[in-house]
């Protein structure tokens, strides 16, 4: 089992190796480290919500909500530093984890106690979070000259060559690799998506598990969407419009299984890295924006493809005797 | 008995003539209503302004500022409708729908008062003429130009539009296009999309720095893409080296402007737009003929002419820069 996550996880840092090479020999700049901290920095919003993304799916679900998440915490901190310019920036950052968390849970009561398919639950909070915004602003923006210095400073701060944005993103990795490969809580995560049956005889409570996975996921959204606004300096009702496919995408091609169980945060990371790469790649490459258009698609495919091959490893079936008797 | 009967009739023959002779002093001032989309929303108000400077020059003309509360076309209709009870001279409105206010300003044209829109249009039975705020030519040469002011020796400029598809950018870049051999030694290098999308057009926008070490300016005729480029430009630390500008708003534009990022932009002048409609409005109430080809004055704003949908553009984008942010920010 292990061996093959790692092998995975190394063809899709040898699928990236490749493709840089392949783009430093249409523009050899792009392979310089300034611009590789670019690429990671401008891919660190999609590697936080690809983490997320990842544990919902871990066990069995999917969160569509998550740009909309993303771009309702980002209005409403936004609104709150508009009203209070001198609110320090802890309690602004509080604030984008706690709303976020919150309009998480809300997806994850609903699936945990309603017990609606989490498709559902999430298109429909989508449209009400975007909706929520249009009714707290009438359709305004909030503009760059509004916010406070402080309040754009936190992502573009560079700390030991590295924007803060980057390093909030290396955290998570690190984190969430802890909290799931070391934690009764991660575990859960896995053997909730991977076996709900055995995991309910396992003692683990799979809807409650499922509600926690919705709040780490609505969480990193929420710390996203104030991370988001502050680094473009605007929120609006659209921001991040259609993100929550290129956080699926992520996955999808850093391996998580759509069918749950099978997924890691370096997959994750390096899923996100794959699409970050290629969406900073295309615009100094030259190629018609249609076409750019069919590559990510095609990056999409290709995944899909590889992760249908490298199928779950069959179950071992441990009471050989057992089974011949029933 | 008889004597009170006899003053009281005789006041209230007083109070009836008194009426006529107030009606009869109304008629003479002519009555505009200028009918926006929804009330409260700063672009309106200012074009009430407008329309209110222009009231003054006319004199004898009085504005009803009027909409509903929300952006509906009923809302508008209800409007509409009472207008056309109160008997105004004429209706100049910024249509919610073209199509489904026609019936009620049909009405209206059939009791004698004067229709024309502006900004959005009616369809073209619903109106006498339309009055554009722009047009694509106008616009196309405007964002050239906005870029080539700055840049007196010339030089690379690029342009981020909306999405590949977007049937407004793509019309006023093929005009800009053909406008560039007016302007020597502007050098368009690429045009790329950033889809309206803040972070695709940051990235497109940090593209073309790469990919174009001597580029001007980027040209962003869209309001996503033109902050986006500024926050590109900002973050790379090239204020002063490109100009970004383009088509924005000024409530969104002050922070760039601020910073210099943006030396200029355009986008038209909602006061312009409400003085230029109250002068059309109030010269086809005095008989001037809508038709297609005719020409009708429009005060300071000069004059326009009917094209055969009887649609007029009323002048160049409106400029902004550091001189005049602080007083526009504000409106919209």
């Amino acid at each position: 089992m292990k061996r093959i996550l790692a092998s995975r996880e190394l063809l899709l840092l040898v699928a990236i190796g490749l493709l840089l090479g392949l783009i430093s020999l249409r523009f050899p700049a792009f392979i310089a480290p300034s611009k590789l901290v670019d690429v990671f920095n401008d891919t660190s919003p999609l590697i936080l919500l690809a983490i997320g993304q990842m544990i919902v799916i871990l066990t069995k679900c999917i969160d569509l909500s998550v740009a909309a998440n993303l771009a309702l915490t980002g209005m409403v901190v936004s609104l709150i530093n508009l009203a209070a310019p001198g609110l320090p920036i802890t309690v602004i950052l509080a604030v984008a984890i706690g709303f976020g968390a919150l309009l998480g849970m809300f997806n994850g009561i609903l699936v945990w106690k309603l017990a609606i398919p989490p498709i559902v639950v999430t298109l429909g909070t989508m449209t009400i979070f975007r909706g929520v915004i249009f009714l707290l602003t009438d359709g305004k923006w909030v503009n760059s000259h509004e916010m406070s210095d402080a309040f754009k400073a936190v992502p573009r701060t560079v700390i030991a060559g590295l924007p803060v944005l980057s390093w909030i993103a290396i955290a998570a990795v690190i984190l969430f690799t802890v909290v799931m490969t070391r934690t009764s809580l991660g575990r859960a995560f896995y053997a909730a998506g991977g076996n709900p049956h055995a995991a309910t005889y396992a003692g683990i409570n799979v809807g409650r598990t499922q509600f926690w996975a919705f709040t780490i996921s609505g969480a990193l959204a929420g710390l996203t969407g104030y991370l988001w606004v502050s680094r473009f300096a605007v929120a609006y009702v659209d921001v991040a419009g259609g993100f929550e496919l290129t956080v699926v995408a992520a996955c999808v091609i850093g391996g998580v299984s759509i069918m749950g169980g099978i997924g890691s945060v370096p997959g994750a990371l390096l899923g996100a890295l794959f699409l970050g790469i290629i969406a900073n790649a295309l615009p100094v490459v030259n190629i018609s924006p249609f076409w750019q258009m069919a590559i990510s698609g095609g990056a999409i495919i290709i995944a899909v493809v590889l992760n249908a091959q490298a199928n779950r490893t069959p179950g071992r079936i441990i009471l050989k005797r057992a089974e011949h008797a029933t | 008995m008889k004597r009170r009967t006899i003053t009281s009739l005789a006041a209230g023959l007083g109070l009836a003539a008194g009426l006529m002779s107030s009606t009869a002093m109304a008629q003479d001032n002519m009555r505009i209503a200028l009918v926006v989309k929804a009330l409260g929303i700063g672009f309106f108000e200012a074009a009430a302004e407008g329309a209110e400077e222009a009231a003054a020059e006319l004199g004898n003309v009085e504005i009803i500022y009027t909409g509903p509360t929300d952006t509906t076309a009923e809302g508008q209709i209800e409007v509409v409708n009472s207008l056309i009870a109160q008997g105004v001279d004429a209706i100049a409105i910024s249509a919610n729908d073209p199509d489904a206010l026609v019936p009620a300003l049909k009405r209206a044209m059939d009791r004698g008062i004067t229709v024309i829109s502006w900004d959005s249009g009616v369809a073209e039975g619903g109106r006498q003429m339309h009055l554009n705020p722009s047009s694509t030519e106008l616009i196309g040469n405007t964002i050239i130009k906005l870029a080539a002011d700055h840049m007196p020796d010339g030089g690379d400029v690029a342009i981020l539009s909306a999405t590949a598809t977007a049937t407004n950018q793509n019309a006023w870049i093929e005009a800009a296009e053909g406008f560039l051999p007016n302007y020597e030694g502007v050098n368009l290098v690429a045009t790329v999309y950033g889809d309206d999308l803040s972070d695709k057009s940051y990235r497109e926008a940090q593209g073309l720095m790469a990919s174009y070490p001597d580029l001007k300016a980027i040209i962003a005729p869209t309001t996503v893409g033109i902050l986006a480029s500024c926050q590109a430009v900002t973050d790379a630390g090239k204020i002063g080296e490109i100009n970004v500008t383009g088509l924005g708003l000024p409530s969104e534009m002050a922070g760039c402007v601020d910073s210099g990022a943006t030396k200029s932009f355009a986008i038209w002048n909602p006061i312009d737009l409400g003085y230029s409609a109250t002068m059309l409005a109030h010269a086809i109430a005095n008989g001037a003929e809508a038709a297609s080809g005719a020409e009708i004055p429009m005060g300071r704003m000069g004059s326009v002419t009917l094209d055969d949908t009887n649609s007029a553009a009323m002048s160049d984008p409106f400029t902004y820069d550091s001189s005049n942010i602080d007083q526009f920010k504000s409106i919209f």
